[in-house]
């Protein structure tokens, strides 16, 4: 079977990796013309945090994204099984009882808990939660390797490459190409990240820093890297960061460890995450078309279900028209 | 409730900024029996118009929307965003909100006063963000605002009615204007409380927002306002020392211990 995939984004990638797997013919298309430019996974955290994420996003995203970390690491070097840090400022330590309450699996630390797991944080903080089944990947390494793999599975990328589903060649289109799909009810949540470099502070783990105005994280990164996310703003705009999501973003870094002020900025970016009105995924067929969108913040969490539920559709295993990842 | 030309039967006002999804925030609104929501263009717009499709999520709902300033710092900020918010919500309705301070988010009682003058001189109708204090409450009032919702305590706070006695003075010394409990309700009793006090409603965001169920949080909200103004109405009893039988004692056996009548 022929599969034409459009979107080299997270939801295409994993799609196409997927399909290839199960030793369909993939052709992949991307309008960029090199893997990531425009792609809202290239800003990602690459947090692989379902229960975290399950504090404010509905509780069928929990199963699939465990099962997430696994399919990542069987495929992609770097995914780190360091679970996830929850922190509040002292000031508003109750915010992480609160958000014990709202999850599961989250064990409650002392001071002396969090320095165990991150010493450069020591008498910061009086208390944390640590997720300790949770975990972490570079998501541009990922991208790379998922592309590398394809190619090895027998599949091509074609960059610059500017095609309509409807046009498209093959047995089956995937349509993964997120906001660009202009899909019925699908919107735009706007992000926006700053990646800083410092050799002053070392962190194993993604940290969330909760603040009843602007909850972060901040993830690290390879070579002395962090990610620091990011906004969630409701917007179809596409243009650069604005300055006050930058210095929020900053303060939010600030707050955690004052060493990040001597950090160089090295990159800050703004993207738009597709989202539906639930904020879930949502994987469709009709034709030959199948569409995988609406990915919103879990394109890392959630895409390895999405794909085997878009392979399903497409190589005709499931008879369903429409399957709510 | 009246808000300028619009008569409403629900006095709660919701806010619409970081539900958990769109989905939610429709069942929530649905839920409270709000017919107007606030929207903030400052954030959710970046552009002109960028959030088009989170504000058709809105309408669909069939609410009224009421654009708001929040986050502006200054009069400039908070006119210009009012001129955006009514090319593209089409209404003259403003909820005016102009910060004085970052930490606790008080209004900046002077440049609330000046932008007033000047958003109602172009006009708006304008619900104006501030605090108990009766003196600012006269300025707003002088400068054309017909809507005044004071501070229950500081945005996002949830500490409820922090100065009872200063809102109780606000409604007697403006018994026929709007007045709404803006800002600081964390549960419904504290929304029940302000209806108790007299208000004519309450505005409300991250205490439905940020609740772990959102739409049971709305409907919560709205039983405590309905019972609120219910008991408002009903003129409630005042507080005494002393306990008050609600059955006459005269004429039953007591034991030891005196009636006094």
């Amino acid at each position: 079977m022929t599969i034409t995939v459009i979107g080299a984004g997270v939801a295409g990638l994993v799609a196409a990796v997927t399909l290839a797997e199960r030793g369909a013919a993939v052709t992949l298309h991307e309008r960029s013309d090199r893997l990531g430019e425009n792609a809202a996974s290239w800003l990602a955290g690459g947090m692989l945090a379902p229960f975290c994420e399950a504090e404010s996003a509905d509780p069928s995203i929990v199963a699939p994204g465990r099962a997430a970390i696994d399919w990542w690491a069987a495929r992609v070097p770097e995914v780190m099984r360091q679970g996830t840090l929850v922190l509040a400022p002292r000031r508003d330590a109750g915010e992480v009882q609160r958000y014990a309450r709202r999850t599961r699996e989250g064990l409650m630390l002392d001071a002396e808990g969090v320095e165990a797991l991150e010493p450069d944080l020591a008498g910061r903080f009086s208390g944390g939660l640590h997720f300790a089944t949770e975990a972490h990947l570079d998501p541009r390494r990922a991208l790379v390797a998922l592309a590398e793999r394809l190619r090895a599975l027998g599949g091509t990328i074609h960059f610059g490459s500017d095609i309509m589903p409807e046009a498209a060649t093959g047995d089956v289109v995937l349509d993964c190409r997120g906001i660009a799909a202009d899909a019925p009810q699908l919107r735009s949540v706007r992000g926006e990240m700053m990646v800083l470099k410092t050799r002053d502070i070392r962190l194993s783990r993604p940290i969330r820093l909760l603040h009843p105005r602007m909850p972060v994280y901040v993830v690290p990164r390879a070579e002395g890297r962090f990610m620091v996310g990011a906004t969630m703003i409701e917007s179809e705009a596409s243009g650069g960061p604005t300055l006050r999501s930058a210095v929020e973003l900053m303060n939010a870094a600030y707050a955690l460890h004052p060493a990040f002020a001597e950090a160089e900025v090295t990159e800050m970016k703004a993207g738009r995450r597709p989202a539906f009105p639930d904020n879930l995924p949502r994987v469709t067929r009709r034709g030959r078309i199948v569409s995988v969108n609406g990915l919103y913040r879990h394109g890392f969490l959630l895409s390895p279900d999405c794909a085997a539920k878009a392979a399903d559709l497409a190589l005709g295993s499931s008879s369903r028209e429409e399957i709510a990842a | 409730m009246r808000i300028y030309d619009e008569t409403l039967k629900s006095r709660l006002m919701l806010g619409t900024a970081r539900y958990p999804s769109p989905q939610i925030l429709k069942q929530a609104i649905l839920a409270s029996g709000a017919e107007i929501v606030t929207v903030s263009l400052r954030r959710e717009a970046a552009g002109e118009r960028a959030g088009q499709k989170f504000w058709d999520l809105i309408r669909e709902t069939g609410v009224k929307v009421l654009p708001n300033t929040a986050g502006c710092h200054s009069v400039r900020e908070a006119v210009t965003t009012a001129q955006m918010a009514r090319e593209v919500f089409r209404t003259n309705l403003v909820k005016l909100e102009v910060i004085g301070d970052a930490d606790t988010l008080q209004p900046d009682l002077f440049g609330l006063v000046e932008a007033t003058r000047i958003l109602t001189e172009d006009g708006f109708q304008v619900l104006a963000y501030t605090t108990e204090d009766l003196v600012a409450a006269d300025r707003l009032v002088e400068a054309g605002c017909r809507v005044l919702m004071p501070w229950g305590s500081p945005i996002g706070s949830a500490r409820g009615l922090n100065n009872v006695y200063g809102l109780r003075a606000m409604r007697a010394r403006f018994p026929d204007l709007t007045l709404l409990v803006d800002a600081g309700i964390g549960v419904p009793s504290h929304a029940a409380q302000a209806m108790e006090l007299g208000y004519d409603g309450v505005l409300l965001s991250s205490a439905v927002a940020l609740a772990g169920n959102p739409v049971t949080m709305a409907r919560g909200f709205r039983l405590a306002v309905e019972a609120g103004r219910l008991a408002f109405e009903a003129d409630p009893l005042q507080p005494r020392d002393m306990a008050e039988a609600s059955t006459p004692v005269l004429g039953q056996a007591l034991l030891g211990g005196a009636v006094f009548a």
